[in-house]
């Protein structure tokens, strides 16, 4: 599955354009499922279905979108002007390698000024979006032959390994969590499950929850699990929440998460010896969770995270460790799932 | 390809051997003599056969810009300073091998969203940084580094766009590969190959490279800074990426001869090879301790302007290295000794 995760990382896929990573996502997810689809928003369903088609459905959901640019302008020496998708911080950006998804692809640098020829208040003053652009070794005529305003950039960082099974990588929020459900999914193999199992990974997570919004509307689950990514400890991360790489897996609670839900997935990590961790998060959780749980008439909702360092980055770097712990906490949660203790209840009549 | 073997290998200011290595196994059956001196200067002469000829020196330095860990802190990551300048706004989100053992590590940045309001968009200082190699903690990091190791950029050797190509350390692989290029020339002076050490950390080999074969001319085969790039008037450019082999009449260690000067514009225009003159007193390389060796020596630099140089993705157009060889070669057959 590593080898799998790294193949996603690579393969560019951006809020919105999410084209060039879903077919990869389909591949995976129909070894394992009994029907794939691609809704009107992009979003990737995989459906494995109980005896009794009628049983309710419960959803699990990652996002597959990352962070990027997207096309301005071109100037007329040739340089692409970009603006951001998503959350990206301007210092990644210098001398950073990118690739341009015009009519075909082509590779690109994020131009940035020599140190020799810097003023000294130049230097270390920041960097700002506006200033920079995307050289691509081209004329002007030549790029608008290619690209158009509008079009994806993404980032061509390849992921690495790196020591104690930690892998480093673009994207990996949230194609980490997207790996961690198929890996549940090849966990529950062979087992029958009493509902029905949406298996959504959702585009659009970065610019605003949008993919899951559709994606749970046309899942319809009573009970869902979320995976993302949450911030890993660095010697800079200060008093803000972190959790350790290699810690296990994170279970969020607070209002958006379905008090049961959580009870029953810290109870299974317990039985399981699954490593864990507890966020307490006192409000939205900025994750997929939030839209989800609102979904129709509400759904039962838990988050589980998997704790990742430079968020946001292109060297994005987790450990495997959790990966698998979170895995191994949807599959077995799953598994102690009874969904009709979440069905309407009447209180009388 | 020697440049992009070159690019792909991995030599620092003090630990050139990868570098030097290759070097001598490229010219080993081509030069006559081949020595290497005490700060890992690579030294090859090809003699004219004459007696008492005159001596003409070409160099490149093998070193490029690099990072070295200073500690390594209890959580396992890797602080490091830089050998050479690098600024450190190239350096956030990028990947570097780390020791002999090339140990994959990056350097990450605290995420966008835990960054407080004054923190944002701000410039980084290298005391902020480090190299992450997954590490459990200090203990593990200690298995696979040690204090004093060197690490590199992790960049492709990638051609892109009109004949350009980016890769880590085409400053100076690039004038090592024009250089491995007159390993088969023979004149009627005798020719000295230097490859030095340790320009990045103030131009050490050529200090003493110089001293050692006392020559009657200098050549430096060098990349320089290029800011013809976006953000940039054509006004302020130094250099044209493209614009052919830059000749300099200054740069902030040396000021180059005008009589000399002349005589490589006019060879250059006899050939009709592109050539261009920096328009900033900007940086500097081993001709800056060159010309001042031994009582003087007269030196002359070709480069080539490079875009984004000491950064992980610097770029060069081919047609500005092909000037530069070509230049230094229909050069040496017309240097007034």
């Amino acid at each position: 599955m590593i080898k799998n995760l790294m193949e996603l990382s690579n393969a560019g896929g951006i809020s919105g354009f999410e084209y060039t990573v879903t077919p990869f996502i389909e591949k995976l997810l129909k070894k394992y499922c009994d029907e794939v689809n691609k809704d009107i928003s992009g979003n990737v369903i995989g459906y494995i279905y109980a005896e009794d088609k009628n049983a309710p459905t419960v959803m699990i959901e990652a996002h597959t979108d990352g962070i990027g640019l997207m096309v301005k302008d071109i100037d007329e020496r040739g340089y692409i002007t970009f603006v951001t998708i998503g959350g990206v911080d301007p210092r990644i950006l210098p001398a950073a390698e990118v690739v341009v998804c015009g009519k075909r692809e082509i590779y690109g640098i994020i131009a940035t000024a020599s140190p020799h020829l810097m003023a000294a208040d130049e230097r270390n003053a920041g960097v700002k979006i506006e200033n920079m652009a995307v050289d691509v070794g081209m004329t002007h005529d030549e790029v608008k032959e290619i690209v158009t305003p509008g079009d994806m950039i993404y980032f061509k960082t390849d992921a690495v390994k790196l020591l104690d099974k930690k892998l480093s990588g673009k994207y990996l929020d949230d194609r980490a969590g997207v790996i961690s459900l198929l890996m549940a999914l090849r966990e529950l193999k062979g087992k029958k499950l009493p509902f029905n199992l949406a298996v959504v990974c959702a585009v659009q997570e970065e610019v605003g929850l949008r993919g899951a919004v559709t994606a749970s509307f046309g899942a319809d689950p009573i009970c869902a699990i979320v995976v993302d990514v949450c911030h890993g400890t660095t010697p800079d991360s200060g008093s803000a929440t972190t959790f350790k790489l290699g810690t296990g897996t994170v279970i969020t609670c607070g209002p958006n998460i379905d008090r049961r839900m959580f009870e029953i997935a810290k109870k299974t990590a317990e039985e399981n010896k699954i490593k864990y961790s507890i966020e307490a998060e006192s409000g939205h959780t900025g994750t997929d969770a939030w839209v989800v749980q609102t979904t129709r008439l509400g759904v039962a909702t838990l988050l589980l995270s998997i704790p990742l360092r430079y968020m946001h980055t292109t060297v994005e770097t987790l450990s495997m460790k959790d990966v698998e712990a979170t895995a191994k906490l949807i599959a077995n949660t799953l598994l102690n799932l009874n969904t009709e203790e979440f069905s309407l209840c009447t209180l009388k009549n | 390809m020697y440049l992009k073997e070159l690019t792909s290998l991995r030599g620092v200011p003090g630990y050139e051997a990868p570098v030097r290595e290759y070097i001598f196994e490229k010219i080993k059956d081509k030069c006559d003599e081949i020595y290497r001196d005490n700060i890992g200067n690579l030294i090859a002469v090809n003699r004219s056969g004459k007696e008492n000829a005159k001596k003409v020196m070409v160099c490149a330095h093998m070193d490029e810009v690099a990072l070295f860990v200073t500690k390594i802190t209890e959580e396992g990551f890797l602080k490091f300073d830089t050998l050479g300048g690098i600024d450190t706004s190239v350096l956030v989100s990028k990947k570097v091998l780390v020791g002999d053992m090339a140990i994959p590590g990056v350097i990450g940045a605290k995420a966008i969203h835990l960054q407080k309001k004054g923190e944002r968009g701000k410039g980084i200082e290298i005391e902020e940084l480090y190299i992450d190699i997954g590490a459990k903690d200090k203990k593990e990091a200690e298995k696979k580094v040690q204090l004093g190791d060197y690490a590199t950029f992790d960049s492709e050797y990638t051609e892109f766009g009109n004949g350009f190509i980016k890769a880590k350390a085409l400053d100076d692989r690039l004038g090592c590969a024009a250089l491995l290029e007159l390993a088969d020339c023979r004149y009627d002076f005798d020719l000295y190959l230097v490859f030095t050490a340790q320009e990045e950390t103030g131009l050490r080999g050529a200090t003493v490279a110089a001293k050692r074969v006392n020559p009657d001319f200098a050549i430096v085969l060098e990349t320089t800074a290029c800011n013809d790039t976006f953000g940039y008037l054509e006004k302020d450019y130094s250099t044209i990426c493209g614009g052919g082999v830059v000749l300099l009449f200054a740069d902030m260690r040396t000021y180059y001869s005008k009589e000399i000067l002349k005589d490589v514009e006019r060879v250059a225009k006899k050939y009709n090879i592109p050539y261009q003159f920096k328009k900033t007193v900007s940086g500097g390389n081993d001709a800056g301790a060159i010309h001042l060796s031994c009582g003087g020596i007269k030196t002359i630099t070709m480069s080539v302007a490079t875009k984004y140089i000491h950064s992980p993705s610097s770029v060069i157009n081919k047609n500005d290295f092909e000037a530069q060889k070509m230049l230094v070669q229909k050069y040496l057959q017309e240097v007034k000794l």
